[in-house]
């Protein structure tokens, strides 16, 4: 059985669904969102990832028709939208406050989209309890928002948002007040409609967690810019920077003098360290200050010392258990810091590694990535 | 019930028992009387040192006679009439006036509003009747109205406005305005503008939005605003003594004539007794939409 990987992204025949070309957004003297460029395609689960104030939500009101650009366009399905206003885009939004109307009951409110068109009575019914279904609120559906739970509200603004099938759908943080195991149990849920209405979704989060669960791709925002666009898969063994390294996931970061030969680098990053091995398709000129990233689960921890490309001694400072896996701080000879992380395949009596053991930190020549900056 | 607790319910009943029912209850009888040529000009008196008799013959002497005569005289019921319907009318007007001022406020930036609360209160600072002899000054045939009007050549005689139910109108209007936009302009504050957006968002134009999200969200504060307007108008007396004309008629005015003018004192009453029972169905109401927006929010 061969399965197509959804890839529109690598497609050059694909037409993106939605397009920035060159978008800057201005408040004042303030750059929200800096000459931003981007292609999201149809049927995305687009995940616009970064941290508060990154100018995540300005990307989202401009696509709903809250904001215009200070310069760039924006196209959906090749159209300018600048000139369609909000309430005619085919494009809808989930607040991060929900905006529920609280005088309206849960039904209503689901209704409300789908009684501006011209839908008939019949019609706008069957949608509804459709959306009550999807939601699984059908219980709900006399209640007014305050009378229903947190979980329940965010639901109640997903199905009105989803009830008018746009092409588009806007969710700004949307589980952003759900503790978390609803959260998870949610993002499962919205992955599922997603795949079952087809439509393309633009998720914003300040989770990492979050985005790489649910989207196809990842947006890595800062001050205004991209800094990365990838699948969840290439942003964590491929970041381009170190600030995508950082953001998404633990990492390692060790600096130092490249010596390249090939696609095999060494970095000098301690005296009286052995340089650190690494593999790399891009090129660094000798001497280059370069930045070795190394995720912990891909740090091997063992009181022998083992036969490995890049081996490293220190002292265990700290053990953080986190159930299924235990983080390993170890203080390397030049006081470095450096974590290693395994699965707890035994119970935690049975643990061979304690505090203050002296330990050998390994890992192969591609288990890390190099990044100029 | 501890002591304590029963001291805290007690104080605003003693409070409503010395200023609102004891006045009540001495207007009541007052009403129930005949008018008689003396000082008070009523009879009977209570006379406690008569004893049991003496107070059997007090009640003996309560009728409803004034309650009768003024069912006889269609100056009255007119006057009742006459006075919900300007009141009515003012509050329609008032509504108007003041629901685009007490929404330009909460639009305005925040920095602005407590200025604007400031000046929408600022006119209680003078005495009500120098507003309302200012307003004399401008309505009048010779007034700053008028004189501006010929100015601008707009007209060629003086316009009649005072003395006119035109000039009671806008008395009231202006004297209560506050009272409308104050209620009104606290529901509007409230109100989350994401909500506005999200009713763009689903389809609806601006103007629409407003009327399906902005208007009902701002219910029980125009409620409120019409009743604090609606129920202190029907009683109003000094602006149509002094604004309105002959022909004004309002129950007010009617109630001080016969209180000052006549020297009638249980008719006057019986037309107070009247007023208040007339009022207690639009106060009932007032109150049940303050509980309900209490337990809306609670
Ligand atoms: N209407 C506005 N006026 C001025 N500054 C704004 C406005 N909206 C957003 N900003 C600023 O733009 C930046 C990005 O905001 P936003 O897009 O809301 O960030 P986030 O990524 O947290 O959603 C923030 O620094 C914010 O203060
Ligand atoms: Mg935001």
């Amino acid at each position: 059985m061969s399965q197509t990987v959804f890839a529109p992204w690598d497609d050059p025949t694909q037409k993106p669904l939605i397009q920035f070309k060159g978008v800057t957004k201005r408040f004042g003297d303030f750059t929200a969102i800096d000459n931003l460029s981007l292609d999201i395609f149809e049927q995305e689960f687009f995940a616009l990832l970064g941290p508060s104030g990154c100018g995540k939500t300005t990307m989202m009101r401009m696509l709903a028709g809250f904001e215009t650009p200070t310069s760039g366009t924006i196209l959906l399905s090749g159209q300018d939208i600048a000139p369609v206003p909000p309430n005619k885009r085919a494009v809808n939004m989930m607040f991060q406050s929900y905006a529920l109307f609280p005088h309206l009951s849960v039904w209503d409110n689901i209704a409300f989209g789908l009684r501006r068109g011209n839908s008939s009575k019949d019609e706008i019914a069957q949608r509804v309890e459709e959306m009550l279904r999807l939601t699984r609120l059908e219980k709900f559906s006399k209640r007014k928002p305050h009378q229903i739970s947190g979980g329940q509200r965010q639901r109640v603004a997903l199905a009105r948002s989803l009830a008018k099938a746009p092409k588009l759908l806007l969710l700004d943080e949307p589980l952003g007040a759900l503790d978390a195991k609803l959260r998870q149990d949610t993002q499962f849920e919205l992955m599922d409609i997603q795949e079952k209405t087809g439509t393309t979704f633009v998720i914003v989060t300040h989770d990492q967690e979050e985005a790489m669960t649910v989207a196809s791709r990842v947006a890595v925002m800062d001050e205004g810019r991209l800094i990365q666009v990838a699948t969840p898969p290439e942003i964590y063994e491929a970041p381009a920077t170190v600030y995508v390294a950082d953001f998404i996931g633990d990492v390692n970061i060790l600096e130092g003098k490249a010596h390249q030969a090939g696609d095999k680098v060494e970095i000098a990053w301690a005296d009286g360290e052995l340089p650190i091995r690494g593999t790399t398709a891009r090129t660094f000129a000798p001497g280059q200050t370069c930045h070795f990233a190394i995720r912990p689960e891909k740090v091997t921890i063992s009181t022998e010392r083992p036969d490995s490309a890049n081996v490293l001694r220190g002292k265990v400072i700290d053990i953080a258990y986190l159930g299924n896996l235990s983080t390993y701080h170890v203080r390397l000879g030049n006081g470095t810091m450096m974590k290693a992380q395994t699965a707890n395949t035994r119970r935690l009596a049975n643990r061979g590694i304690t505090w203050e053991d002296d330990v050998w930190l390994s890992f192969t020549d591609t288990a890390g990535v190099l990044l100029e900056h | 019930m501890n002591p304590r607790r029963i001291f805290l319910i007690a104080v605003p009943y003693l409070w409503l028992l010395a200023l609102f029912l004891v006045p009540f209850l001495i207007v009541l009888k007052i009403s129930l009387s005949d008018i008689a040529l003396a000082r008070p000009p009523y009879a009977p008196q209570l006379d406690l040192s008569a004893g049991w008799n003496g107070l059997r013959s007090f009640f003996a002497a309560l009728d409803l006679e004034n309650f009768v005569f003024l069912t006889t005289d269609d100056l009255y019921w007119k006057a009742y009439l006459s006075s919900l319907q300007i009141a009515a009318v003012s509050t329609v007007i008032t509504l108007l006036v003041g629901y685009p001022m007490a929404y330009g406020m909460a639009r305005a930036a925040a920095e602005w509003r407590p200025t604007l609360l400031m000046l929408v209160v600022l006119p209680f600072w003078t005495s009500f009747l120098i507003r309302v002899y200012a307003w004399m000054g401008i309505l009048s045939g010779e007034g700053v109205l008028n004189q501006f009007l010929l100015w601008t050549g707009l007209i060629s005689a003086p316009l009649t406005i005072l003395n006119t139910n035109l000039a009671v109108y806008i008395g009231i209007v202006y004297t209560y305005l506050p009272f409308m936009i104050l209620p009104i302009y606290a529901a509007l504050e409230k109100m989350d503008d994401s909500l506005l957006e999200a009713a763009e968002d689903l389809g609806c134009s601006r103007t629409t939005a407003f009327w399906l999200v902005t208007v009902p969200l701002s219910k029980a504060g125009i409620i409120a605003g019409c009743f604090l307007v609606f129920i202190p108008a029907i009683g109003e007396f000094v602006i149509p003594s002094l604004l309105g004309g002959s022909g004004t008629l309002m129950i007010g005015k009617v109630l001080w004539e016969e209180f000052f003018s006549n020297r009638d004192w249980p008719v006057a009453s019986a037309v107070a007794i009247i007023l208040l029972l007339i009022l207690i169905i639009p106060i009932v109401l007032f109150q049940r939409n303050e509980q309900k927006q209490r337990e809306a929010e609670g």
